[in-house]
């Protein structure tokens, strides 16, 4: 790492608030399973979750007190967009799709919170995320329509002499569902960050630039809320859309 | 530096990777660990959600649901009756209004009938007295036309016997004031 920074000069290292640091270290031998940084936020976010919907929903008053009113819009948004992209029959997965959502939402932003880590912006925790969606979502298509579930990627509506050529690129962009799934949100997320210590670094290079440099963090904070949330809502959807898929075979 | 807090087991390909500056997230050392408490937190975070506080939360939406469902239908009944009750006293008032009208007729009629029969009363009373009154009047004019014939034939005789005592002839007399009570309009 760059660390010995010269005075006055420029010298950003954007990328270094994504480092992955070990509390402790738990040696399988293959890969190291210790506690990291990424793994205290996760749990952070999860904590925060959990106080913020127990402390809502513990009043369970007819009239909702504000913090009640948050948690059922929140739960009420995440249980339209289940049925109005996947239809009721999708209900029943809506409990994972909803912790998937806050979970997300928690990490992106507790991640604006200086000096602390967003458990997102890392491709291992979004490829992961988009994996167990992606396998869990083919599994439920074969479960439902057993080999009719090949029917998804056979343009049965299309000229006959294009449906294999057809065929090959639906396959292709099924399996690339996972990639962007989970590519859109890290990148974002990576980013965004990356982007805002970038200008924030501007203020020490120069004192002219600290004006500047104050003003565009604040515009981009504030655009990394709504990305933050953006990017929650635009991973839950997509979720919805496949579990679609899989469920009614457009 | 990171390396420092980087395990000793991947320490050097850490190094290798941050000295170069690259990504951490490219740092595949890292995935098995970041995926292993990813996926725990998730796990721990969907039990508690699936567990306790979704059920909670639908259950207080379901519970306005069904509080906003059963007012409505409260207001829906008491709405009902209402009207019920609207149209049971529109109905009461129809009917006592028929009834006043059926009374106004029967006593009406009544009246009418009972009329009908004192003026024909009082015609037949006024027709049998017009009767008696006229048979009255042709008996006192008959006695008056019979006491005046008498009279005249007494009187006549009288004279011609104070006259002509013993020429008195009574049927001529009679005659004669028969013909002359005629002539008068006394007599038929």
């Amino acid at each position: 790492m760059a660390k010995e920074a010269v005075e006055g000069e420029l010298n950003i290292d954007p990328m270094h608030q994504f480092d992955i640091k070990y509390f402790f270290d738990i040696d399988l031998g293959i890969a190291n399973m210790g506690f990291t940084n990424s793994a205290l936020f996760a749990f952070i976010a999860v904590a925060a979750i959990v106080v913020f919907l127990w402390t809502a929903v513990s009043g369970h008053s007819l009239v909702p007190s504000r913090m009640q009113s948050v948690a059922e819009g929140i739960y009420e948004f995440v249980r339209n967009m289940v049925r109005d992209t996947a239809g009721d029959e999708a209900l029943k997965y809506f409990p994972y799709i909803f912790t998937v959502f806050i979970f997300i939402l928690a990490c992106n932003l507790i991640g604006m919170i200086p000096y602390s880590f967003t458990v997102t912006s890392h491709f291992a925790v979004t490829v992961f995320l988009a994996l167990s969606v992606f396998i869990s979502v083919t599994v439920i298509g074969f479960l439902k329509h057993g080999t009719h579930f090949f029917s998804f990627f056979w343009p049965a509506q299309a000229p006959p002499a294009l449906r294999p050529i057809l065929c090959i690129i639906e396959v292709i962009s099924y399996l690339a569902r996972p990639i962007s799934h989970s590519i859109r949100l890290g990148a974002n997320m990576m980013a965004g960050h990356a982007v805002l210590k970038v200008i924030g670094a501007f203020a020490g290079a120069s004192a002219l630039l600290v004006v500047p440099s104050i003003v565009g963090v604040v515009g981009l904070t504030a655009l990394e809320v709504l990305v933050a949330v953006l990017q929650a809502y635009v991973f839950t959807i997509l979720t919805c859309v496949y579990l679609n898929d899989a469920l009614n075979l457009h | 530096m990171a390396t420092e807090n980087t395990s000793l087991a991947e320490g050097a390909a850490d190094a290798a990777a941050h000295s170069s500056g690259g990504m951490p997230q490219l740092d595949f050392s890292t995935w098995a660990s970041q995926i292993f408490w990813t996926a725990l937190a998730l796990f721990v975070l969907y039990k508690i959600l699936n567990g306790s506080i979704l059920p909670k939360i639908s259950g207080a939406l379901e519970d306005r649901h069904n509080a906003i469902a059963d007012d409505l239908d409260k207001a829906a009944e008491l709405k009902k009756q209402a009207e019920d009750a609207e149209a049971a006293h529109a109905a009461a008032l129809a009917s006592a209004k028929a009834d006043a009208n059926k009374i106004i007729a029967e006593t009406q009629a009544e009246i009418d009938a009972e009329l009908a029969a004192a003026s024909a009363e009082a015609e037949a009373e006024i027709a049998a007295r017009t009767a008696e009154s006229e048979a009255r009047i042709g008996e006192v004019r008959a006695t008056a036309a019979t006491n005046a014939k008498a009279i005249a034939t007494d009187t006549a005789q009288a004279i011609i016997d104070k006259l002509a005592p013993g020429l008195a002839d009574k049927s001529s007399i009679e005659a004669a004031v028969a013909r002359a009570l005629s002539a008068s309009g006394v007599a038929k």
